[in-house]
């Protein structure tokens, strides 16, 4: 791997990087002026020019959707909204955390340049519920800064004013997605719309909004200092950038890693995480947070970490960079069980499809893990699957039903052991990761 | 109790009685409603205060919040319940709550709930008797590469294993301070210098 920059990563080891103090000796905020003395347009353009992709999962350009909000005229006058979007719920994505406790500057100054970009006096960062100690440290930046000058009426003397407040969730997954995230801050249920109308034209409470997750707002600032041809020289042609990845699982040193895009996943899991525990070997890898497909140790080897080879090579995504590693003392079926639960936990409740079928494939999985189960059983999670994805207002459907198809197209002789292991009443020596206790039912749904 | 969330129709019909917001929280209510182009956004935060007063998210409590907002308490009541930690049933003085998705199993983290239940002599989803502790089985907290880990009230504890566990219920039991959660948090940060 080259050497290349920190950009995300730089100040997590300086004591008291999330003070105001720490983070300007750090050099934050000292392109903001420049910026506010900007052309809108050419910072939306610099931003596209950069290829910095949305971090949250889709991996849509960023610029591109800050381009999407209508002009002043278009929009009839509506104010904008930019929403930092900090659910960070996707099992396996851990990144979010750590950006907002160590260096809330670098997000607050991201924020207040693509305000500014849009024209938007009022952003907001919707943490999850549970994020509350990590709420308390964003507001004591947010009142930082604001006494400094930085946020709030005739920032830096420039005439932009602009405020910025957080909000807590309250436990729900969906709430992640974005236009969920809108009906929630608008104080409804948590439940997606159909889009379009997309939340660039009409979001939160009717205006157009613009909503980014926390990595991709906080890698503006550098993209401003740096500019788009410094970053888009980092990582892949199509893949600009550094990525933070969250590794977790089976690996001897899980963490926050920031690398750039293209690495090879095996230096990524054997090199920089210290590879699998002595004498275990590689059984499986769920590359960008749960809801992604399942990849085989054969696809790992010829992956690199970015967008387009991860799809080419095994069909999966990159998503939020949340790679869950798993070795050979893994029982995929009661990986997959667990996973499932956490789905049928968390479905809103608003689509048919998903709010019955994902229950009715996790009772399955139960059976399939604890005993009791058919191989018509099988066939019955893969209709489910295929009948819930793309079914559904938002992408929940989806990604409940691909780790299901993917587990079954690249496990399936797993599955099939298992019924028949419990037919013969063997109990198989490999770690159990799910509970037989079900637990809380969904959100709301029932 | 259990750790089943129930719907509006089973939510207690028993509740908080006559309560109000006091002057303190009606200043902090102020300034909440403030943060938003329309009051509905303030439920959300109106709820938090209010669970942080009265423990939990009765008919009495959306009552109150309702007549703040000038929203219907059914309302409240609907978005009160569609979200996991407004709870709606009374929990103990310290709620533990055990991650128990993917990366926190892999981790062991049934194992770790097994001795905690062993420890209280309650099982997730109860309180125990003196209502000091309520044990409750979540799903991901955002902890995925220091599992197993459990959230305490606010505070996350992660790297768990038997005896940290065990140092944290003793501290509580014993009414001193609890450890730090905050250097664990920072031990796991790890990045590779290029």
């Amino acid at each position: 791997m080259d050497s290349y920059p920190r950009i995300l990563t730089k100040n997590w080891e300086t004591p008291n990087s999330h003070t105001l103090a720490e983070a300007k000796k750090a050099g934050q905020y000292s392109v903001l002026e420049k910026c506010l003395k900007m052309d809108r347009q050419a910072i939306k353009q610099e931003v596209l020019d950069s290829g910095l992709r949305g971090r949250g999962g889709a991996g849509f350009p960023a610029g591109r959707k800050w381009m999407f909000v209508p002009d002043v005229e278009k929009r009839q006058g509506k104010p904008v909204y930019l929403i930092c979007n900090a659910d960070e719920s996707e099992p396996g994505t851990f990144k979010d955390r750590y950006c907002m406790w160590h260096d809330p500057h670098m997000l607050i100054e991201g924020m207040i340049i693509a305000a500014y970009a849009l024209e938007c006096k009022t952003a907001y960062i919707y943490l999850r519920g549970e994020f509350k100690y990590i709420q308390d440290r964003v507001d004591e930046a947010i009142e930082e800064a604001k006494a400094a000058g930085l946020l709030g009426k005739n920032i830096l003397g420039t005439g932009f004013d602009f405020e910025l407040y957080t909000h807590q969730g309250a436990g729900a997954y969906i709430c992640g997605e974005e236009t969920a995230l809108i009906s929630s801050i608008e104080g409804e249920r948590g439940q997606p719309r159909l889009k379009p109308p997309f939340p660039a034209v009409e979001g939160a409470w009717g205006c157009p909004t613009v909503v980014n997750n926390v990595e991709t707002l906080a890698v503006v600032p550098w993209v401003m200092a740096h500019g788009a041809k410094a970053y888009a020289a980092i990582g892949t042609e199509k893949a600009a950038g550094t990525k933070l990845f969250s590794v977790s699982g089976h690996v001897m040193k899980p963490g926050v890693y920031e690398v750039p895009m293209g690495v090879p996943m095996t230096t990524l899991i054997n090199d920089i995480c210290g590879g699998l525990k002595p004498g275990r070997t590689l059984k499986a890898v769920i590359p960008g947070g749960s809801s992604v497909p399942v990849m085989t140790p054969e696809e790992v080897g010829k992956a690199t970490m970015d967008y387009e080879s991860i799809q080419e090579v095994s069909g999966s995504y990159l998503g939020s960079g949340g790679v869950i590693v798993m070795d050979d003392t893994t029982d995929m079926v009661s990986a997959l069980s667990n996973l499932l639960r956490f789905y049928a936990h968390e479905s809103c409740g608003q689509c048919t499809p998903c709010r019955e079928g994902v229950g009715w494939m996790s009772q399955i999985l139960i059976r399939l893990d604890k005993g009791g189960a058919t191989e018509e059983d099988i066939e019955t999670l893969l209709d489910l699957a295929n009948n819930i994805h793309s079914k559904t207002i938002c992408f929940f459907g989806a990604s409940a039903a691909m780790p299901v198809q993917s587990f079954l197209q690249k496990f399936k002789p797993e599955f099939l052991a298992k019924i028949e292991a419990a037919k013969a009443n063997i109990v198989p020596e490999v770690v159990s990761t799910t509970n037989s206790e079900a637990t809380g039912s969904s959100a709301g749904a029932k | 109790m259990s750790s089943h969330q129930p719907s509006h129709r089973e939510v207690q019909s028993k509740g908080h009685g006559e309560i109000a917001f006091s002057a303190e929280q009606e200043a902090e209510i102020v300034t909440i409603i403030a943060k938003y182009p329309t009051m509905r956004s303030a439920v959300m935060p109106l709820l938090w205060i209010a669970q942080r007063q009265w423990g939990w998210i009765s008919h009495d409590v959306c009552r109150v919040v309702a007549r703040r907002l000038e929203l219907p308490p059914s309302h409240v009541l609907t978005v009160a319940t569609f979200y996991t930690m407004f709870k709606k049933t009374p929990t103990g003085e310290y709620l533990l709550q055990v991650c128990h998705t993917l990366s926190c199993a892999l981790a062991g983290a049934d194992d770790l709930i097994a001795h905690i239940e062993d420890k209280l002599g309650i099982k997730a989803g109860e309180t125990t008797p003196d209502g000091k502790f309520s044990l409750m089985r979540v799903e991901c907290l955002a902890s995925c590469g220091s599992g197993p880990m459990m959230q305490v009230n606010d505070d996350f504890y992660e790297c768990l294993d038997d005896s940290r566990v065990d140092g944290i219920l003793t501290a509580i039991t014993d009414g001193v301070s609890l450890p730090t959660p905050r250097p664990e948090v920072d031990q796991w940060t790890h990045t590779p210098v290029s």
